[in-house]
């Protein structure tokens, strides 16, 4: 049986004995063919020392169980990993950042509480998926929206506790949540917002609740076990249309910008969208030369010949038609005033709901709040997994440019993964105000390949962090490196999370590292 | 998992039913649901494993567009073998648990929590349904 990191195995084993009386012995994982499944499908360690194997595995099934879990743990100094579905794939997965903890796999804790469709809100628990959901409402005929990320089997407690992003009105996923329930480290439970009042009715409906906001510390971090989470949905609209805006010249990206910031800022645009350019998608060998020469007016004269824009953005509006048809009318009437040779095309565009046959000819139905895994189809099948780089850069044209050469240079240090001899630059606007790269690095089972790799990508943080960009969730692997980072004033914002975390975990029996915050034991070794 | 078996409910959802016989189920079982997400069903007239089948595989190993894990098999095989997991004729349970198990190329590990080892079992009985005997 393999023991956690500082616990002797007489103590592990009575933990385990405890575990089992408490949850039941067929959902406490101790044998390797168990507990290997919980390994990162897409560990940039794959086969190495390094990689992080959990030494067992706990699953239970209400917060009850989880405050049991959590006093044997603190009793005995277990540490554990909390996971919801466990498909962080590209972040950690399912696999603890120390290795040797137990898992705290909360799959089994798959109830939909409640969910109202005249408010509009959702109440889950951690282990209920995007499908379930999705499922849930489709079949009571609810006509409320949810939110799914690129792909649809993760959980949207966990999904928001780490921050991530869908492609409707509600897509910063955590900005949306409406209300916790947490078990702390010394097993109490607590409920914030409006669920501290008993019997509430508004818990799922207003955020703060009375008194200090503390949902945000629960979210990247290991300062409490999340056992439910409210959500607001959005009321299923009546259309949606695509406005696409393209344009001729390179210097045109920053009125391009500063009208994309507008029409996101006054909340005209709501949604997720990409800034592109589309001289970086062919791969007609005259355009590759052109863009391997570098010279601005030879790629603005292809673009002028080949009638396609330099830069181009699809702009999605959600709503009652006429409102919609308005606020596409009104973008185009900014662009046109600004950028001269400024063109527009009307995009897809629905009526709401959707029926069996439309929503069968949608290539990616995600932004219709329809959970799916098409996202792995995209650029066709490959060898193995993958992670992301993830900087927030300013909304501006000039940011836009330097990300395009920082990238380019990652593209060819990676040594040109996809062939198509430069960066697939990928601009999202998924937060509201500025723009997130999600910059794909490949992963595979080829111990030298990651390496080198993880090698780049660290490069890449200290190279953003130079520029001021901080990255806004990371794999495990790199939690360290982000975390140091953010060191204003001597890496105050760290030492006011050790601070809680001392406070709520003094045995740091949660996630230790994660995002860079060690429990004091640990944290000397690392001094 | 008995709470997840609980939501095994009758009817198809109106939204998502392809009410159209082409979208019925076929003499062999396949579903031809093309749909992202299948409604939860109730496994009658259905063969052993095929609820399972339509709740944690068939998006990405279903019919129709945005199937990951039949377009990789389809890239694959390129026609020597239906890409579509559902009518293969050749699969063995020891080769299906291997690939749950273990993962292959983007397909991760799927843990006890999400595919009970009974789930499995059920699946490796749908997917071998059609095996030569």
């Amino acid at each position: 049986m393999r023991v956690p990191p500082g616990v002797r195995p007489a103590d592990f084993a009575d933990a385990v004995k405890q575990f089992e009386a408490a949850i039941g012995k067929e959902w406490v994982f101790t044998a390797d063919e168990d507990v290997d499944l919980y390994r990162d499908s897409y560990s940039p360690f794959w086969h190495e020392i390094e990689e992080p194997i959990p030494s067992g595995a706990v699953a239970p099934e209400s917060a009850e169980q989880v405050q049991a879990v959590v006093k044997i743990a603190n009793q005995h100094k277990i540490p554990l990993w909390t996971i919801s579905t466990g498909k962080n794939l590209g972040y950690g997965g399912s696999a603890p950042l120390l290795g040797g903890s137990v898992v705290l796999d909360l799959k089994r804790m798959n109830r939909v509480i409640e969910v109202n469709d005249k408010n509009h809100y959702a109440l889950v628990e951690p282990g209920v998926s995007y499908f379930d959901l999705y499922r849930h409402i489709k079949e009571r005929g609810l006509k409320v929206w949810i939110d799914p990320p690129d792909p649809g089997w993760g959980s949207p407690v966990g999904n928001s506790l780490e921050r991530g992003g869908g492609y409707t009105p509600m897509r910063d996923h955590f900005d949306c949540h409406c209300g916790m329930e947490v078990v702390l480290a010394n097993g109490d439970l607590v409920r914030t917002g409006m669920g501290a009042l008993p019997n509430a009715k508004t818990w799922q409906q207003y955020k703060y609740g009375f008194g200090p906001y503390v949902d945000g510390i629960f979210s990247q971090s290991n300062f409490g076990v999340v056992t439910k989470m409210g959500f607001w949905l959005f009321p299923e609209p009546d259309a949606f249309l695509t406005g696409i805006v393209s344009v001729p010249k390179h210097d045109d990206l920053h009125r391009l910008v500063e009208i994309f910031a507008t029409l996101i800022n006054s909340n005209t645009v709501q949604a997720t969208t990409t800034v592109v350019s589309p001289l970086s998608f062919s791969r007609d060998p005259e355009l590759v030369a052109l863009r391997a020469k570098g010279s601005i007016a030879d790629l603005e004269d292809y673009a002028a010949r080949k009638n396609i824009g330099y830069w181009s953005v699809s702009l999605p509006f959600y709503g009652a038609p006429k409102v919609i048809a308005a606020q596409w009318e009104y973008a185009r009437d900014l662009f046109a005033a600004a950028i001269p040779g400024a063109r527009f095309q009307d995009g897809p565009s629905y009526r709401f709901p959707l029926d069996a046959d439309q929503l069968a000819k949608i290539t990616n139905p995600v932004p219709f709040g329809v959970p799916s895994l098409q996202t792995f189809s995209v650029g066709g099948p490959r060898s193995q997994g993958h992670m992301w780089f993830s900087p927030i850069i300013p909304m501006t044209g000039d940011a836009v440019l330097e990300a395009q050469q920082v990238f380019d240079q990652v593209h060819k240090d990676l040594g040109d993964p996809g062939g198509s001899g430069s960066a697939s630059f990928p601009i999202w606007s998924f937060f509201a105000r500025a723009f997130v790269i999600i910059y794909f690095f490949p992963i595979e089972h080829d111990v030298e390949k990651n390496r080198r790799n993880r090698e780049i990508f660290r490069r890449l943080v200290k190279t953003s962090a130079e520029r001021g960009w901080g990255e806004y969730r990371t794999h495990t692997a790199f939690m360290g490196d982000i975390s140091d980072a953010y060191s204003f004033n001597n890496h105050a914002l760290r030492r006011l999370h050790e601070s809680i975390k001392d406070a709520l975990d003094p045995n740091g029996i949660l996630a230790a590292g994660k995002c860079g915050i060690w429990p004091k034991s640990m944290r000397q070794e690392r001094a | 998992m008995k709470r997840y078996a609980a939501f095994l409910i009758v009817a198809l959802s109106a939204a998502l039913a392809a009410a159209s016989p082409a979208r019925a189920q076929s003499d062999e079982g396949v579903s031809r649901s093309h749909a992202w997400v299948t409604a939860t069903v109730k496994g009658e007239g259905q063969p052993k494993g095929y609820v399972q089948y339509q709740n944690y595989c068939s998006m990405c190993h279903g019919e129709g567009g945005g199937k990951p894990g039949t377009l990789a098999l389809q890239a694959k095989y390129k026609g020597q073998l239906p890409a579509l997991l559902e009518k293969r004729t050749d699969l063995t349970p020891q080769l299906i648990k291997m690939y749950v198990r273990n993962g292959i190329s983007v397909m991760p590990i799927f843990r006890k929590t999400e595919i009970s080892d009974a789930d499995l079992d059920a699946i490796c009985a749908y997917l071998t349904r059609n095996n030569p005997k």
